[in-house]
């Protein structure tokens, strides 16, 4: 009798393995396919090009510059309780406006739920009521994200907010193209006008699958495509991804070991807007790294002019 | 028979259980195993020097920033081609043949193809890289050896090259643009040299050997000169200490490398070691070291870094990155340091009928 139930038994732990082994690699191909995809399916969108300029040639360049008005959200929940007050201390003085939500902590809306799409679209619906009128772009990163608000304002700034834009960099799962939130997403007012439309009647942009949960970022790319908005992914001029999931070191560690005999062109660009991934030291380096260590005898003829924030040293 | 088949359903169903939860534990012990960061080094001694290597995973591939130039046409050079021009500086690179491929080789594919001529000093020769045979042991203590030996190669081969002499390590991070501005505004015919200041020791203080340091043509000579007639001799293994002990010897001045901020220029570790508060602890050597007040936090470097060391190989192509590549379209940088006279002067005759200011933008 004993030896029956220890057969059993194993045959119990035998099946619980495999169905474990089974439910993971499912899990892995659902992923995986999700990311190759062939690139001719992307939308893409460049910084501008000299006939934009040529448009824009009788504003100088502060009231350029002062045109285009970014308010960041900054959207996540993190172990590393700093985070917080780094993100303050550091790129985030360069947005024209900041709104750090921090979704563990719940110090905006007090909402029931730990669903990450709910949270979103009421973040964004709170901040078109309260903003939409004074910004013209909407910028949603995660606390671990690092983002150059000058370089995104020049590849803005000759676009107009009140086209529907999304943007940053586009993953395609199945049919549906959408902008990763670890990359960092970008609307334009219109894009925003749109999605509060439909969000103002809850019954829209709800979650209806029931076993896999969609991610907040695939949500809001099914409620943007639903209000007609399409994303877009953006690049440099040589075709380079400006909005980065990875942090520096980890997208050059990835280039060389593809290539080990190799010398590789570089993968990353100048204008780049985002890197992802980076701890509170990480983002205090990168300010100085971005904002004040150069080399000498190198001059640029900019069309934009951004001035440092007041009353900072480390920018 | 009915309880005993459901008994035996009851332990069919935990073992799966069991089953399961095990390997997804499992599987997570060997993730988190492998997610475990590598422990920055931190050397307490500040002659400590790069030992062996720590099992670190070293780059295989270079990555070159410049195949596409298009991504510049933005950019003026012009000044800094002319420093190019007017303060030459010849860079050696202290190295050994078991680093040419695992360190020197990112150093080659990144600053040092901005020296004016640089030149890779090794125990033993390889023509293939190419590296200088400077026919010493490898090993801790035969350091000052090699730097006498390299500077004495350097002298006896490329005097007339030069007017400045850098010596770095193959874990240096040198920006040779701010080098040059730093070093316009003097004579290489003075007997001078610049690098990251020490105190202790030497009464005028010496140059830390990791941070790099640069002698004038003057101070070359005579430090070769001092061999010859043994005004200095190899007193000790600690390169950087002997040589600054030499210098103080020959008349040669160590000189203030600070900017116009008066924020140090050549540093003995990477930029987060610097600039995050506290990363340091206040009972490390380097607090009692450097000759003029210690600053952590933003005040710690200069905009005009000229050194970083302790840079691995990701490292380097990363400070490349955000040194000649990644920038903030439009910044109007808070430091604005100017250019020395006799350059400036020379700038305004060549452009006579160009307003300065107006031609170079935005620096």
């Amino acid at each position: 009798m004993v030896s029956a139930s220890g057969t059993s038994f194993f045959k119990g732990m035998l099946l619980g393995s495999i169905s474990w082994v089974l439910i993971t690699m499912f899990g892995q191909i659902h992923i995986r396919h999700g990311g190759q995809t062939p690139d001719h399916e992307h939308h893409h969108l460049r910084p501008p090009n000299r006939n934009d300029f040529l448009n824009t040639s009788e504003m100088t360049p502060m009231e350029l510059s002062k045109g285009i008005r970014v308010f960041c959200i900054i959207f996540g929940e993190s172990e590393d309780e700093s985070y917080w007050v780094v993100l303050k201390e550091t790129w985030t003085k360069h947005c024209d406006k900041t709104e750090l939500y921090d979704t563990k902590n719940d110090n905006l809306f007090n909402i029931e739920s730990n669903d990450k799409w709910v949270q979103m679209r009421t973040t964004y619906k709170y901040v078109f009521e309260k903003y939409g009128n004074n910004y013209n772009w909407f910028f949603l990163a995660l606390p671990t994200t690092f983002a150059v608000i000058e370089n995104l304002k020049y590849l803005l700034f000759t676009r107009n907010a009140s086209q529907p834009f999304y943007l940053g960099h586009t993953v395609i799962s199945g049919d549906l193209e959408y902008v990763t939130v670890e990359g960092g997403i970008v609307l334009s007012r219109e894009s925003m006008k749109r999605l509060n439309r439909l969000l103002h009647n809850s019954e829209n942009c709800t979650d209806q699958s029931v076993i896999w949960r969609l991610s907040e970022d695939k949500q809001l790319a099914i409620c943007l495509k639903y209000a007609g908005v399409h994303a877009e992914n953006a690049e440099d001029y040589e075709g380079r991804d400006v909005f980065n999931t990875k942090p520096i070191a980890q997208l050059i560690e990835e280039a060389l070991s593809n290539n080990p005999q190799q010398v590789v062109a570089s993968c990353l660009s100048d204008m780049a807007i985002t890197f992802n991934g980076l701890t509170p030291q990480k983002m205090e380096v990168m300010m100085y790294g971005l904002y004040r260590l150069r080399a000498f005898g190198h001059y640029f003829n900019d069309t934009l002019v951004f001035l440092p924030p007041v009353g900072s040293e480390n920018d | 028979m009915a309880s005993k088949s459901w008994l035996n359903i009851l332990i069919f169903l935990c073992g799966s259980a069991i089953g399961f939860l095990l390997c997804s534990q499992l599987f997570s012990i060997l993730l988190g195993e492998q997610g475990d960061t590598q422990p920055n080094v931190l050397h307490n001694d500040p002659h400590a020097r790069h030992s062996d290597d720590n099992g670190e995973n070293h780059l295989e591939g270079q990555m070159n920033f410049n195949a596409d130039s298009n991504q510049h046409k933005d950019e003026n050079t012009d000044i800094a081609e002319n420093l190019y021009q007017k303060v030459k500086i010849l860079c050696w690179v202290m190295t050994g043949p078991q680093n040419l491929e695992k360190k020197a080789k990112h150093v080659k594919a990144t600053w040092a193809q901005r020296c004016n001529k640089v030149l890779f000093m090794s125990s033993e020769e390889n023509k293939d890289f190419p590296a200088v045979g400077l026919k010493t042991k490898e090993g801790r203590d035969q350091l000052y050896w090699k730097t006498i030996k390299a500077f004495q190669y350097v002298h006896e081969h490329y005097l007339e090259d030069a007017d400045w002499f850098l010596k770095a390590d193959d874990d240096t991070y040198v920006i040779l643009d701010n080098l040059r501005w730093l070093l316009a505004k003097y004579d290489p015919k003075e007997p001078i040299y610049f690098g990251r200041r020490f105190k202790p020791y030497v009464k005028q203080g010496y140059m830390s050997g990791g941070a790099g340091y640069v002698l004038s043509k003057e101070a070359l000579k005579r430090f070769v000169d001092a061999f010859k007639t043994d005004k200095c001799t190899h007193t000790s293994s600690i390169e950087d200490l002997a040589l600054g002990k030499c210098m103080e010897i020959i008349n040669v001045q160590a000189g203030d490398s600070r900017d116009t901020t008066g924020k140090e220029t050549f540093h003995p570790f990477v930029p987060e070691h610097h600039l995050i508060k506290g990363y340091l602890p206040r009972t490390f050597w380097y607090w009692n070291y450097n000759y003029y007040p210690p600053i952590e936090g933003p005040g710690c470097c200069s905009d005009l870094a000229v050194s970083f060391h302790y840079v691995d190989s990701t490292t380097m192509y990363e400070l490349e990155y955000l040194v000649y590549h990644l920038r903030p379209y439009g910044y109007l940088y808070r430091y604005q340091p100017t250019l020395p006279e006799n350059i400036l002067k020379e700038i305004s005759q060549t452009n006579k009928n160009e307003d300065t200011k107006v031609k170079l933008g935005n620096p």
